[in-house]
């Protein structure tokens, strides 16, 4: 069924009674060509691009849970494509650009609202910084703006300009950039995935893998064995857990990150502002809420929940941005397992056992890349070489020292 | 969460670093064949496991002492702590 505005009307007028499932609950069959593991924003973007992009057949996505219940229902909804370095850049404004069609390529709502990003810088060198970034960002074909103070004040003039130790000096600002509907993507992919006959097989975990001789057979599941020429691995947060299936350590720690939401409140904030001086970023959510968030709590975590003091550590970088936040209450917040990579960047890559994918690592930044990630990830299987803007992906790079480092933290997980 | 350190007796998480998987106490010899190798999956690779954890915290608003931490990573239950240096001491390092 195609959705459209006629379609609404026309079911109004009948009392609704025309709505269909948006997707099967179809029983897992013996073998397929392709299983997708994860039924999240990137392990559906992966089987819907395979059918669609790739005219693949036979493809199954298995998820644990059910489909969209993991982080990109956890995350703060935020779209960008301001990265600095040559792996990175091109990859993220693909997906900038799959963003901006994504509604109309699979005929959903996913509330894609490009309302702007800002990044504030506080210092003279913080200036350079943001100007070296616009310009490696305008020469990969994305848009960038330097703005002045005053222009920042004309959009959000409730901040903390005129703060003694951290004055806002300017900002740097993708217009581009802004927030999507998280769930709706994941409804989206799944739909449009199905449509195109990929089975979605919820509450079905993979337990382990099944390989012999150097090849995966398939994977060993709650829902018993299912045969795979290929098997893809999109579950990030719990990449270490499923690898360690076929034997494999990763070059990554799990670490919970902490998100927050404010009581409804009357339009404030249009865009979306990040802090420079302490790590704090803000947004506003259609009902109202305040959406923001912070640092990793800095320890392995497999716990989906947080610790006090980064509560405390948000709170205070919220405050010293925008004071009048201290008077509006928090409604809720909860934690996301990140896989946190020894770079900050994903991988995207086979691995040594033929026929078995990776895709993961992708930090406290993985919403923003769910098209393009499913896009490339869909590519690599069913080419086998990697998509143009993803060659830097690879699990060797670490060996070759070849990083993708955009803070210049080294291998240190817990502070990319 | 708060640690027990051994000497210093219940401390609050906050005056801790946190480095990592306690197993970067048995770094490779350098000298040895294989070593690049060594180094690489030394640097870069790890076990992440869900459930108990041991792992390196420095305590650098305090004693300044490095300890190992027995952690679960699914509850965030610390069951024991010690001090680094006895652990590497016991495991053979640096005797």
């Amino acid at each position: 069924m195609r959705y459209s505005g006629f379609r609404v009307i026309a079911e109004a007028l009948t009392g609704h009674k025309g709505w269909k499932p948006a997707w099967r609950d179809p029983a897992p069959q013996a073998s397929y060509d392709y299983i997708i593991v994860g039924g999240g924003g990137h392990g559906l973007a992966t089987a819907y691009y395979l059918a669609k992009e790739f005219k693949q057949a036979r493809i199954a996505v298995l998820e644990k849970g059910w489909i969209g219940g993991g982080n990109v229902g956890r995350n703060t909804t935020i779209v960008r494509s301001n990265y600095l370095l040559d792996g990175n850049e091109p990859f993220y404004e693909f997906s900038m650009k799959l963003w901006e069609g994504l509604e109309q390529d699979f005929n959903y709502n996913a509330m894609v609202s490009q309302r702007g990003i800002i990044n504030l810088f506080h210092t003279d060198a913080q200036r350079d910084a943001a100007t070296r970034r616009g310009t490696a960002m305008i020469m990969h074909g994305a848009d960038a703006e330097l703005l002045n103070k005053d222009q920042v004040r004309a959009m959000y003039p409730f901040l903390n300009f005129e703060n003694a130790r951290f004055p806002i000096k300017g900002a740097l600002m993708q217009r581009r950039g802004g927030t999507v509907r998280h769930d709706a993507v994941a409804w989206g992919y799944a739909r449009g995935a199905d449509s195109r006959g990929v089975d979605i097989i919820q509450n079905c975990e993979v337990l382990g893998m099944r390989i012999e001789n150097g090849r995966v057979l398939g994977v060993d599941t709650s829902r018993g064995f299912i045969g795979a020429k290929k098997v893809g691995v999109a579950v990030a947060g719990s990449s270490s857990k499923v690898m360690a299936g076929a034997g494999m350590r990763l070059p990554m720690e799990s670490h919970v990150l902490q998100a927050f939401v404010s009581e409804g409140l009357k339009p404030l904030i249009d865009g979306v502002i990040t802090y420079g001086a302490g790590h704090f970023y803000v947004s506003q959510s259609d009902k109202g809420g305040l959406v923001f968030g912070g640092d990793i709590d800095g320890y392995n975590s497999y716990a989906q929940r947080g610790n006090l003091p980064v509560v405390e550590d948000v709170a205070e970088g919220g405050m010293s941005l925008m004071p009048m936040i201290g008077r509006a209450r928090l409604l809720r917040m909860w934690g996301g397992i990140m896989d946190m990579s020894m770079d900050g960047s994903p991988i995207i890559d086979k691995t040594h056992i033929d026929g078995l994918y990776f895709n993961g690592g992708w930090c406290y930044g993985g919403f923003k890349a769910t098209p393009a990630s499913g896009f490339v990830f869909a590519h690599l299987l069913a080419k086998d070489i990697p998509h143009s803007t993803a060659t830097a992906y690879r699990f060797d790079r670490f060996a070759k020292g070849l990083m993708i480092d955009e803070k210049g933290q080294g291998a240190q997980p817990n502070l990319h | 969460m708060i640690i027990n350190h051994p000497l210093l007796g219940p401390r609050d998480s906050q005056e801790f670093v946190y480095l990592g998987d306690a197993a970067l106490i048995h770094r490779p010899d350098g000298m040895a064949e294989g070593a690049l190798d060594k180094f690489i999956d030394y640097t870069y690779l790890r076990d992440n496991p869900a459930g108990t954890h041991r792992e390196l915290w420095y305590h650098e608003q305090g004693d300044r002492s490095w300890l190992v931490v027995t952690r679960n990573t699914v509850t965030h239950e610390i069951t024991a702590v010690e001090l680094a240096r006895d652990v590497a001491r016991t495991e053979g390092r640096s005797k």
